[in-house]
């Protein structure tokens, strides 16, 4: 499942004195590799590189499980060496986020000795003036190795690396390799747009602003410059009160991961802020959780002014205000009466 | 086959949309297409979109993106996670089925916010290269060095490629890289930044989106003075695997050019200009010779990709400039290209002409 993270929730003021948040994408990928990539990767545990072998003899390294050009499946495993030929190569600096080299490095379409199709990794070698196409290099291994195409340090130029007398002596008793983990991690740097910034900077005044229509006066809330039934572009922007009703709401009994802050049963419930035509996400406090019902009205309980920040989470939950209920049939969006939009 | 004609098309490409979200440029483009030709939405028949979730970091953007179409009362729509020129193919199919007779095509990137050359690592083969993170620039010189190598051509060549599209793009308001007097002698100066490429030879990363109007027969001609007919169009897709297909040359672009062509009732070499969806002078190359350009054909009149690469719709931005040529008068036919996956794994090609 993937996890999306937002670090340092509340935005801070850049220098430029605009909006911007840390933005993380983080999926924590476990993948079956099934019996071909697996014994490729049982290979590599064991320092052995292996290949599969398709009909016509021609052995595609790392091992495929399907041969492309006929869309048949391969399962014939067969050993190659762990020295080949430089194909083609670049010079990597500085190294990539992410990757497994931490200085300047080749990198190399390494076709191996026995193979008929060469494999992608790094070359490990002082300087670009190092590498050449042609090049004869051997496979240099990682110390610990758990079946990871990283348990392949990469190639060196053949002669230099240490030749380890071990090298395919397979481990007889272990499990071959089943599945591998494959996380992936993207960082972004998110920043709002226009109509997002002056939003958040509102809150930090502990005002609401929605976006007005020029279709019809429909207000949306947050405002994101657009009037989504008709795509018409929308600059206008009003302050909205603090209180409104609940439209919809749910009663969640499921912890969030890394909201430890959120003690479950939480009620999340889409708030109608009056002078508003659609709901916005708010959580419902100061009341017991079977006290919660659409229609009911509800006012916002916002942070300590010394702890207000440019963020929407300055609003802390809605609490009831004893107000009279919206009627049931009231309550809810009013910019989609019967689907269709409503007339000015 | 039923008569399909792009009636309008709108671009915007900027090195990086800083303060706009995708919904807001697509608001203006969308409009701007529509209003060309005098349609609203419920004109439209089909709406179909391309974007990545990947370049922005978030889920699903496509459905926020709706909000510039406008989808109440509700639109038939669809969507493809690939540049905008395959979501092109998708609605001249629902064209040629006879059901609609207009059709809404857009598409958008904003890879700004995030390291766009690394991103693309992620398309790569999870177990064996993706965990490597060779990032976009590495791939691409691979490719370039073996082209080099292989005697075809050479850094000098590449870089004229370069040259021309700078020189070609002087003027267009939508290219990020544009220079009328820039030298093969000026480029080969530059350093070189993934080893053999120059930063002039990959294309110049940009922010941006296109929205085109296509319609089908007499009511294309009644949208506008000189329908841009889509004579053929074709898709075709290699290999994955880097290591499995010749990355000198690009099997399926050729192929989707002979199958274009059988539709059209003619070819590449019989066009007065080329849009090329290329991220580097070497795939420039390689794209010329699989497809089969003649001699005179312009090719990249607006600078083309290398100009300005919005990924997922730096193709339908180039049907779209391929498409101004035609119904501007400055072309009669017309050749336009789209690419998708590392080192033209995957292209289409369509054919235009004017009445």
């Amino acid at each position: 499942m993937p996890v999306n993270e937002v670090r340092g929730v509340t935005a801070k003021l850049s220098e430029q004195e605009r909006l911007r948040a840390d933005l993380v994408i983080a999926y924590p990928f476990t993948r079956t590799t099934g019996p071909v990539v697996g014994a490729f990767m049982t290979g590599l545990r064991d320092r052995q590189i292996v290949g599969s072998r398709r009909a016509d003899g021609r052995v595609f390294v790392p091992a495929a499980e399907v041969d492309p050009d006929t869309g048949n499946s391969l399962s014939e495993i067969v050993d190659v060496a762990s020295v080949g030929v430089v194909e083609t190569w670049t010079w990597v600096d500085p190294p990539r986020p992410g990757s497994p080299w931490d200085g300047p490095h080749g990198l190399a379409l390494v076709r191996l000795d026995g193979a008929d199709t060469p494999m992608l990794h790094g070359v490990l070698v002082d300087s670009v003036a190092d590498m050449a196409t042609g090049m004869r290099v051997e496979a240099v291994w990682r110390e610990e190795r758990v079946g990871h195409i990283t348990d392949l340090l990469g190639f060196v130029p053949e002669g230099t690396g240490t030749v380890d007398p071990e090298i395919g002596n397979k481990s007889a008793e272990a499990d071959p390799v089943r599945s591998i983990r494959t996380p992936i991690r993207l960082e972004y740097d998110f920043i709002p747009s226009a109509a997002a910034q002056e939003y958040l900077r509102a809150y930090a005044e502990k005002r609401i602003l929605g976006n007005r229509s020029p279709v019809d006066g429909a207000v949306f809330v947050p405002p994101r410059g657009v009037d989504p039934r008709s795509g018409t572009e929308i600059t206008e922007m009003v302050e909205l009160p603090h209180t409104g009703h609940i439209g919809n709401f749910c009663i969640t009994h499921l912890p969030i991961p890394g909201r430890s802050d959120l003690p479950t049963p939480y009620v999340s419930a889409w708030i109608h802020l009056d002078g508003a035509d659609i709901g916005f996400l708010g959580l419902v406090s100061g009341c017991e959780n079977d006290e919660v019902r659409i229609g009911m009205r509800v006012l916002a309980v916002w942070k300590a002014d010394e702890e207000l920040g440019a963020t929407a989470e300055n609003i802390l939950y809605w609490e009831p205000s004893g107000e009279p209920d919206v009627p049931v049939e009231q309550a809810g969006n009013r910019a989609w009466p019967g689907g269709e939009i409503r007339n000015a | 086959m039923r008569e399909i004609a792009v009636v309008s098309s709108a671009i915007h490409q900027v090195e990086a949309l800083t303060f706009k979200t995708d919904v807001q440029l697509m608001v203006s483009l969308i409009n701007e297409a529509r209003d060309a030709v005098d349609l609203v939405q419920a004109d439209v028949g089909f709406t179909c979109s391309g974007s990545s979730d990947f370049l922005a970091g978030q889920g699903f953007s496509f459905v926020q993106t709706l909000d510039a179409v406008g989808a109440s009362p509700p639109i038939n729509e669809s969507h493809v996670e690939m540049d905008g020129a395959f979501a092109l193919y998708e609605a001249w199919v629902k064209l040629q089925i006879g059901e609609i007779d207009i059709a809404l095509v857009y598409s958008y990137g904003k890879s700004s916010p995030g390291s766009r050359r690394d991103v693309l690592a992620v398309q790569l083969d999870p177990y064996t290269v993706a965990p490597l993170w060779p990032d976009a620039h590495a791939v691409a010189a691979l490719q370039a060095r073996l082209l080099i190598e292989s005697g075809a051509v050479t850094a000098e060549e590449l870089a004229a490629i370069a040259v021309r599209s700078q020189r070609n793009a002087v003027g267009n308001p939508n290219a990020l890289r544009a220079s009328a007097d820039v030298t093969v002698a000026d480029v080969l100066a530059t350093a070189v930044v993934a080893d053999p490429l120059r930063a002039a030879d990959l294309a110049a990363e940009a922010d941006g989106g296109c929205a085109m109007v296509l319609a089908a027969g007499d009511r294309a001609r009644e949208l506008c003075d000189r329908p841009v007919w889509i004579r053929g169009i074709d898709h075709r897709i290699d290999a994955h695997g880097l290591g499995v297909r010749d990355l000198v040359t690009a099997p399926s672009a050729t192929l989707a050019t002979i199958h274009a062509a059988d539709r059209a009732g003619f070819g590449a070499d019989s066009v007065d200009i080329a849009e090329l969806h290329a991220a580097s002078t070497a795939q420039a190359h390689i794209l010329t010779v699989g497809i089969g350009l003649g001699h005179d054909v312009r090719i990249d009149p607006s600078g083309g990709s290398l100009a300005g690469d919005t990924l997922m719709a730096a193709g339908l931005m180039r049907m779209a400039e391929a498409a101004r040529q035609v119904a501007s008068g400055d072309a009669d036919r017309a050749l336009a290209h789209a690419s998708s996956g590392p080192c033209l794994q995957q292209n289409l090609v369509c054919l235009l002409e004017g009445d």
